[in-house]
């Protein structure tokens, strides 16, 4: 706790440089995983491959994974986020399979038959309704995110896991072990806060 | 207003061995009620989501107007058509007034106009607009719902209203309270409408006239008086007449059954019914009053003459197939 206190300017540029990765990761990962989700949900014998492989990548181990993305990434941020990116496939992927098929056919049929055409439907009626769960999706995949990135540090991406890994290459630092688990974890709660307060509003309407 | 026409329409499914529709053609004329009626399966549904072009036939043409539907764009072409499903079809996440101004909306018009319309409709269907426009979806009983599908299906201003067994998951009571609000919207409207039901009751209650489906074929296309008095095949029979008669004498209304006035005939007073009453309430009448006929009057005119005969016809087919 002190060493939060004592060191503030650290912290914040550590939790600038997490957020970062975790931002950029949700960002490519909703690109990746949205067209992913409607092919399945459009052809559904891809369901069980698509989610069966993405299963077994969330799987393998963080560090391992990582390790192994390094030769084509290079040593850095982006061989992390890479990784945080195939791990929140699988959730974001289901979660979105779950939204679209949430919303009735028979609502999505009466909107047809009332004239809105498709780009109508999507944004007026299968996106609200389905966005409850999409943010939910997208919570679960932050948590995880915030979760590697801590690994990260150990590859030169830095973040809050920085704190972490000095303190025990320092043998007894635990100020700054303590000082890093205490700002990953209320950054998870932070964000899980945010985006569960979203959720409540699309839930609401 | 609009027109109808089926010419030869026939629809058939990828990899199904039997035509959902086949050749059927029938015009509905300016202003009616249609009841599309038959066992589920038959084809009605999908005859009806050809009208929207929700389902394209094979082969065939429809006109709405005279035009072949397929010469307008289709959004255009649905939004000129209004559109009611079983349980509403509602938007959960829009207010009711949200879900009434839908198809304003994609018209384009102006938000005032829109407003003002919204609670014109509203209040058309009884539900009080200061009440009820706030509302979602969820907050309202299954037959508020059905009000509200019907005020947007309303809300374009459109000739032609399609309603896909609109009343099937309501109780009894409320169904009947609807149907009497179609009918009273009909009159006052003059939509054309075409509706399609499985239930008996309801279609010889609402309709002008009922088309008869079975697997996927028109089989007779007639006022639901003559449907009863000369049934053109055992099946049409055996579906319209599988109810007992005195059911059958209450929901069946005067105009249906009434025939033109005879030169000669004479005004009884008190000897007078009104179109929409029952033909049990003209039985009635006509026990009552000794009358030889009823005659038929709306708008301070006669429109028509009920005789004894008319009912007995009906009644003595319909007690020779019991």
């Amino acid at each position: 706790m002190s060493y939060l206190l004592s060191h503030p300017g650290l912290v914040w540029q550590l939790t600038q440089e997490h957020l970062a990765m975790v931002g950029m990761t949700l960002g490519i990962a909703v690109v990746l995983a949205l067209p992913l989700a409607l092919l399945i949900h459009q052809v559904r014998w891809l369901a069980l491959p698509v989610m069966g492989i993405l299963s077994i990548l969330y799987t393998v181990p963080s560090l391992a994974l990582i390790i192994l993305l390094v030769p084509w990434f290079g040593l850095n941020a982006r061989s992390v986020v890479v990784a945080m990116v195939i791990y929140t496939q699988v959730i974001l992927v289901r979660h979105f399979c779950v939204g679209l098929r949430s919303v009735e056919p028979a609502i999505l049929e009466a909107a047809k038959g009332m004239g809105m055409n498709l780009w109508q439907r999507w944004w007026q009626v299968q996106v609200p309704l389905m966005l409850p769960i999409v943010l939910a999706g997208l919570r679960l995949a932050a948590i995880v995110a915030i979760a590697i990135a801590t690994v990260g540090a150990k590859f030169g991406a830095g973040g809050l896991g920085t704190l972490l890994f000095d303190g025990i290459a320092q043998a007894g630092r635990y100020d700054k072990i303590w000082a890093g688990s205490l700002a990953v974890g209320s950054l998870a709660l932070l964000v899980n806060t945010a985006l569960l307060s979203l959720e409540w509003a699309a839930r609401r309407g | 207003m609009s027109t109808v026409e089926f010419e030869r329409v026939s629809l058939r499914f990828p990899h199904s061995s039997q035509p959902a529709v086949e050749e059927c053609s029938f015009s509905v004329e300016s202003g009616q009620l249609v009841v599309i009626l038959g066992p589920s399966g038959c084809g009605k549904t999908t005859l009806l989501k050809m009208v929207n072009r929700l389902l394209d036939p094979t082969q065939g043409q429809i006109r709405l107007d005279g035009r072949d539907i397929r010469q307008f764009p289709v959004t255009a072409l649905r939004q000129r058509i209004g559109y009611v499903i079983q349980q509403s079809g509602l938007f959960p996440h829009m207010t009711v007034a949200q879900n009434v101004a839908v198809v304003p909306r994609l018209l384009g018009w102006a938000k005032e106009r829109i407003r003002e319309r919204v609670d014109e409709l509203l209040s058309l269907v009884n539900l009080p607009p200061h009440e009820y426009r706030h509302r979602y979806p969820a907050q309202l009983s299954g037959g508020q719902q059905q009000r509200v599908g019907l005020a947007r299906a309303l809300a374009g201003d459109p000739g032609l209203l399609l309603m896909d067994e609109p009343f099937g998951a309501i109780d009894a009571i409320t169904r009947g309270k609807l149907q009497e609000e179609i009918l009273r919207l009909q009159r006052q409207l003059k939509k054309t409408i075409l509706f399609v039901s499985h239930d008996v009751e309801e279609a010889l209650r609402l309709a002008d006239r009922i088309l008869v489906m079975q697997k996927g074929r028109v089989v007779q296309f007639d006022t639901p008086f003559r449907l009863l008095t000369q049934p053109a095949t055992p099946f049409v029979r055996e579906l319209l007449g599988a109810d007992d008669m005195v059911r059958q004498l209450s929901v069946l209304r005067v105009e249906t059954a009434m025939a033109g006035i005879p030169h000669n005939h004479k005004i009884q007073e008190g000897a007078m019914i009104r179109p929409q009453a029952t033909l049990r309430q003209a039985l009635s009448l006509l026990l009552r009053t000794g009358a030889a006929a009823l005659t038929v009057w709306e708008d301070g005119r006669a429109i028509g003459v009920l005789t004894l005969d008319h009912i007995r016809s009906l009644a003595m087919l319909e007690g020779g197939s019991a």
